[in-house]
């Protein structure tokens, strides 16, 4: 993105527009000093803080009493709630890994199709917008308009009414645990399809009408276009669209909070709730620091991939 | 306009069966970009409907029957914003969210400026360590600040401050990113004849970076924004007192007391979304701007 400005990158970096004299340079501390502030009291200073408090009780979120690994241990091996490995598997970690695989692959290919669908039409911008939609509504009305949807009560709830029409008995699907989980996760899917679709429409857009036509004339068919085609030419796009989506898995609260508070029992949690509940509610400090971290580990991957990408173009330039 | 319309749309149909013939085998994109639409439109516009629905017919009979006996009232939300609060919520809302979208953007962009055009030691790797820090959850700063503040001996938590704070310095990697890079774009030949005429770098900032990077600046302070204002787990955590707490806060309350009384519960949902609605409409250019920049770059 960036290829086309090396110059004015690296200009400001020669000695001759540096302070006369060089060396220390104040202008650079007060413009940078406030963030500096900021970004070591509230982001290095509490990383530092948490990673040290996950080996530790941590009452009352202070240093308590020592307590080696085994909050860690807990985490991975005792608590059910957390992460229950056997068939099937359940807790909040897997619920994560349900929600990667379904909620990112299916809001990709979701936003694809659209995307491709509303090139044709000369209703696309008002539909993309419709779509785009819920990106800009608080997770929390997301949530009470979707409660109101799957409400078991058809008389209210419009999914049980539909049901209701096809003689199919009310279903609670936010209240068995067999279903509460693919429910949020449509709701998730619902809220970010949209983004997706923006994103992946403005990359097939850069596509050479060539390329399709040529397809077209060698008696390609719109299926093969799309598969053969499309999706490869805008795999770049994907696969940033699908981290993006990782993340905000891996960061998913407000939806659970509202919509389930983790359940029933604690069927629906996720990293993020497990760490909100067990640290706050609970007052487990020690065990939440030791969630907080594994949030901030599933992260790392990405944050090294970020830091590589943006070292190389540095060099590049 | 678009690669692909080009080549659908071709010569123009000629006859009125040549029309037909178009119209129906390109039904089926019709018929499933409608649906999707449905699916996209009418669970908001339930919603909405029942907001302004009476509670007794809300019981009765669902928001489609509207159709049949419409009646609309604007009680439900006379009645959460005064009875039950939304009112001083959506006000906490405002103080929450202005301070905590102008403070970042104004260090981010300081900050970004002396990462795109001030010589120092250390600069590049300062934005690498930047760069990684977009990817620290919020969930690492609640048990340490929420310690730091209750000690602080001041009223961070049960006043807007804490949460200020806190909003500020977890926008800033983000702002500081975007800013950073839009800013190495501008032509250096301006900010070079500006140094060259001997201004400051406070003036370079004023005078050609900022207005040059409007674009860029009310993006991210849209983003940022929105965030904010559609903020749950922050508010929980660092706005403990229920005087200073915002709508999202407070309609998770109305749900543990109002479980099923839709009429309310609709009502606040949209009190929350009037405000975002307004500036999705309006600004909806640098919104999906700022969300391009986000994930592309």
């Amino acid at each position: 993105m960036t290829a086309e400005s090396p110059a004015a990158d690296t200009t400001p970096a020669t000695g001759r527009t540096s302070t006369p004299g060089g060396g220390f340079n104040w202008a650079a501390v007060l413009f940078l000093g406030p963030a500096a502030l900021l970004l070591t009291a509230f982001l290095i200073y509490p990383t530092v803080y948490t990673f040290f408090l996950s080996f530790n009780r941590g009452r009352g979120g202070e240093f308590s009493e020592w307590v080696g690994l085994d909050n860690w241990v807990n985490l991975f091996t005792a608590d059910p709630n957390f992460l229950r490995l056997g068939f099937p598997p359940s807790g909040a970690l897997w619920n994560n890994v349900l929600w990667i695989v379904f909620y990112v692959s299916l809001t990709v290919l979701l936003g694809l199709i659209i995307a491709v669908m509303t090139t044709r039409v000369r209703y696309e911008a008002l539909l993309k917008a419709v779509v785009f939609l819920p990106q800009a509504i608080a997770a929390t009305s997301l949530a009470i308009i979707w409660r109101f949807v799957y409400s078991p009560d058809p008389d209210t709830g419009l999914l049980n009414s539909l049901l209701g029409v096809a003689n199919v008995g009310p279903v609670s699907l936010l209240g068995s645990p067999d279903t509460v989980n693919w429910a949020l996760i449509a709701v998730g899917i619902w809220g970010s399809v949209g983004f997706a679709t923006v994103i992946l429409s403005a990359a097939i857009k850069g596509i050479s009408s060539e390329v399709l036509e040529a397809a077209r004339v060698d008696g390609a068919s719109e299926t093969q276009i799309f598969w053969r085609i499309i999706v490869p030419m805008v795999s770049l796009p994907i696969s940033v669209v699908a981290v993006t989506l990782v993340v905000n898995v891996v960061k998913l609260f407000d939806l659970i909070f509202v919509m389930t508070a983790g359940g029933p029992g604690t069927s629906s949690r996720v990293i993020a709730y497990s760490m909100y509940f067990e640290a706050f509610p609970q007052g487990r400090f020690g065990y939440g620091a030791a969630i907080a971290m594994v949030m901030l580990l599933l992260l790392i991957p990405i944050m090294i991939f970020n830091v590589r990408r943006f070292s190389a173009e540095r060099v590049q330039m | 306009m678009t690669a692909l319309q080009d080549t659908t749309v071709k010569a123009p149909p000629r006859t009125l069966s040549e029309r037909l013939v178009r119209i129906v085998g390109r039904s089926p994109v019709h018929i499933i970009l409608g649906l999707i639409a449905l699916v996209w439109l009418v669970p908001s516009i339930g919603l909405l409907i029942t907001s302004f629905r009476p509670s007794a017919d809300m019981r009765a009979t669902g928001w489609w029957t509207v159709l049949f006996e419409p009646r609309f009232t604007l009680a439900n939300y006379e009645r959460v914003i005064t009875a039950e609060d939304m009112g001083s919520a959506f006000l906490n809302s405002v103080f929450i969210t202005i301070p905590s979208t102008l403070l970042p953007l104004v260090i981010a962009s300081m900050a970004a400026f002396a990462l795109a055009w001030v010589k120092f030691p250390f600069r590049d790797t300062i934005f690498l360590v930047i760069v990684a820090m977009l990817m620290v959850p919020l969930q690492i700063g609640f048990i340490p600040l929420v310690a730091a503040m209750r000690e602080s001996g001041l009223p961070l938590l049960t006043t807007y401050g804490g949460v200020w704070l806190a909003h500020t310095a977890f926008a800033l990697p983000f702002g500081i990113f975007l800013l950073r890079n839009f800013f190495i774009t501008l032509p250096k030949d301006l900010v070079e004849a500006a140094r060259i005429d001997g201004a400051s770098n406070l003036a370079i900032f004023r005078t050609i970076i900022v207005p040059l990077s409007v674009p860029a600046i009310a993006a991210y302070g849209i983003f940022q924004f929105l965030w904010v204002w559609n903020d749950l787990l922050m508010a929980i955590i660092y706005a403990q007192d229920a005087r200073i707490q915002p709508m999202t806060v407070e309609v998770t309350r109305l749900l543990g007391t109002f479980a099923t009384e839709w009429s309310l519960l609709a009502a606040a949902a949209f009190l929350i979304m009037i405000v975002p609605l307004i500036v999705f409409i309006s600004l909806q250019r640098y919104f999906v701007q700022g969300l391009l920049a986000g994930s592309v770059k």
